[in-house]
């Protein structure tokens, strides 16, 4: 159950091309499993143009201390919303909107799990490595990005993973390449059953093929613009096929963002697949 | 079902002013003014976790069509100055479904209902109207005429008197005669008060003003159009002048009309503008995107706004914007004129 709370600024502060935005959130840290996420307004009501909220996967929560309840969430300076929310000092009000989505589906066994994250999207994985390890899941982690600046998280892997494994795509940290070129190699010496991705869609498509070619289970968690976050816009869709075998267009805010990584169209994001339930024959009406 | 809690410092102790709340859309009554727009609050349920959706006047449900329905590639939205564009395709499950689950749900939830249709065919709005009138718990119809004519060249019912006159004849008189059938309206018109007045003559209780207006964003990046479907509706307080511009034109012509005011309404005041023009009821629709607690506080809001202005009822405010300018009544001589002497 998302709460709308108005949270306090704590700190933003750098890591690598990144920021950490620890904001106040009471309630939010209880209810909130790794794969949620969180949304922000952008700017003062009365005077803001930006209407959508921004979503952001939540990184990690303290529910006690002298904040009360606090959630970080990893930023990117790449446009004016987050711009905004990166010039914002502590004490300052932010409207949060959390937990939201589906979270991360965790195994009841203790199996190996392989966590990949693609940039910041590696952010949610630090809290799902501890709750698996918690259940006695071993876990592997593989972090890769184009850059080294552009890597979120290296510390907090190894400190939480038995491996880690850093791919950079010009060679500037660890493994020159992508994740998908180390990550069956990395599954196959933990052993791992369960592929746990948050990334671009490109990478969570080859992981789930990588995935699938070993015959792991894995959970995506797929980032799709959106403008409610919340379930009623119907902005962020994605083509999934169901138990049932049928593909559906389906909310990545509230059906998502983790889908089973053999269950998503891959290929078909960013189309109506023609199998879809209610594929047109005629596109109209807004 | 628990609610989120909504946790603002201010706002929570505010009394509620002392003004009458209730209006009507037709013989449709409702103790509450602010309404949610449809394609901006789903069926409801959602929001229903941020506010209790009983209290509104209204949930105006996601426009449904006969059949299940994948709507448009993404991406369907682009962000705008003040607004966003959307291309969602009228994405939804189809009439069955939305009777079984959606409706279903709002009956139990003990939530007023306005259920918005869409069809490619007069005969596709008629066949659901049909299928509707068999339902209780609805209590109006509103009929989104801004869909492509699949026979006329996918030109949209709205932006033609005599289509969009078809189709609202067509609801009119297949739907429950008990209850309102409101015509949304597009703004993308040369002369909207022409379309109103067939829409009213063709047996419309009354309108909805104003749907989306169309537009289009090209990304500068990648130099190709922002959304999946080219062009878009836009909405949000963008719109809100045009909506403005709508009502008063429309209110001018139809004196007496039932009207929805629709665009924009992200505060009380902004509801409370609406309302001048010649809104009897407001719905509030993107800005729930910003503030899933928008109608709740857009309605608490527009109260207080009636209050500090001396109004005790909303309907005393309704087009009083149209009002006679106040004409200085004081007799000439009572003017100090100097004397010549």
């Amino acid at each position: 159950m998302p709460l709308q709370t108005r949270g306090e600024v704590v700190s933003v502060r750098r890591a690598g091309a990144y920021s950490v935005l620890t904001v106040t959130a009471p309630g939010v840290p209880e209810a909130t499993r790794p794969g949620h996420f969180a949304a922000l307004a952008i700017g003062d009501p009365q005077t803001s143009s930006l209407l959508l909220r921004r979503a952001f996967s939540i990184h990690g929560v303290q529910s006690r201390g002298i904040y009360g309840g606090t959630i970080d969430l990893v930023v990117s300076d790449v446009g004016e919303g987050t711009h905004w929310l990166l010039q914002r000092r502590r004490g300052d009000a932010v409207d949060i909107v959390a937990p939201l989505g589906r979270p991360f589906a965790l195994p009841r066994e203790p199996v190996a799990c392989t966590l990949v994250g693609g940039g910041y999207g590696s952010a949610p994985l630090f809290m799902l490595a501890e709750q698996l390890r918690e259940r006695g899941c071993r876990v592997d982690i593989v972090l890769g990005a184009a850059t080294d600046q552009r890597l979120f998280g290296v510390l907090e892997a190894k400190r939480s993973a038995t491996t880690v494994t850093i791919t950079t795509e010009d060679g500037s940290a660890g493994e020159r390449g992508r994740v998908t070129d180390y990550l069956e190699k990395v599954m196959e010496r933990a052993g791992a059953e369960v592929v746990y991705a948050c990334g671009p869609m490109g990478m969570l498509a080859a992981v789930s093929e990588v995935a699938q070619s070993v015959g792991a289970y894995s959970q995506c968690a797929v980032e799709e613009a959106m403008a409610c976050g919340i379930g009623v816009c119907m902005s962020c869709v994605v083509p999934v096929a169901g138990d049932d075998g049928v593909t559906r267009m389906l909310r990545s805010c509230v059906e998502g963002p983790v889908f089973r990584g053999d269950r998503v169209r891959w290929d078909d994001i960013g189309t109506i697949p023609a199998d879809a339930v209610g594929a047109p024959a005629i596109a109209g009406g807004h | 079902m628990t609610r989120a809690v909504v946790r603002y410092g201010s706002g929570v102790a505010a009394p509620t002013p002392n003004v009458d709340m209730s209006t009507s859309l037709s013989t449709f009554e409702m103790p509450s003014p602010i309404l949610t727009a449809s394609g901006c609050a789903a069926s409801g349920r959602e929001l229903d976790q941020f506010f209790d959706i009983t209290k509104l006047g209204a949930i105006v449900t996601k426009s449904i069509m006969l059949e299940p329905r994948s709507g448009r590639p993404t991406p369907r939205i682009a962000e705008t100055p003040s607004g966003m564009l959307n291309s969602i395709g009228l994405q939804g499950p189809g009439v069955e479904s939305f009777i079984e689950n959606d409706l279903a749900w709002l009956r139990e939830r003990g939530a007023r209902v306005i259920v918005s249709i869409a069809g490619g065919s007069t005969q596709e709005y008629e066949d659901i109207a049909k299928i509707l009138r068999l339902q209780e718990g609805i209590d109006a119809i509103e009929v989104n005429i801004s869909c492509p004519n699949v026979a006329d060249r996918g030109q949209v019912f709205a932006c033609r008197a005599d289509s969009a006159a078809g189709v609202v004849a067509s609801v009119r008189r297949s739907s429950d005669p008990s209850i309102p059938v409101f015509a949304k309206l597009s703004p993308d018109v040369t002369d909207l008060a022409t379309i109103a007045l067939a829409c009213e003559r063709a047996g419309a209780d009354g309108l909805t003003l104003i749907n989306t207006t169309l537009g289009m964003v090209i990304d500068t990046d990648t130099m190709r159009p922002a959304l999946a479907g080219v062009t878009g509706g836009l909405s949000g307080p963008a719109i809100r002048p045009i909506a403005v511009r709508c009502i008063w034109q429309v209110r001018e012509v139809l004196p007496d009309i039932p009207i929805l005011g629709v665009g924009g309404v992200a505060s009380g005041k902004d509801a409370l503008e609406l309302v001048l023009a010649g809104a009897n009821a407001v719905s509030v629709g993107t800005s729930v995107f910003r503030d899933p607690s928008a109608p709740m506080r857009v309605h608490n809001d527009l109260a207080t706004a009636l209050a500090e202005r001396g109004f005790a009822r909303l309907s005393d405010a309704v087009s009083f914007a149209h009002r006679e300018p106040e004409i200085d009544e004081e007799p000439i001589d009572d003017l100090d004129v100097p004397e010549w002497t």
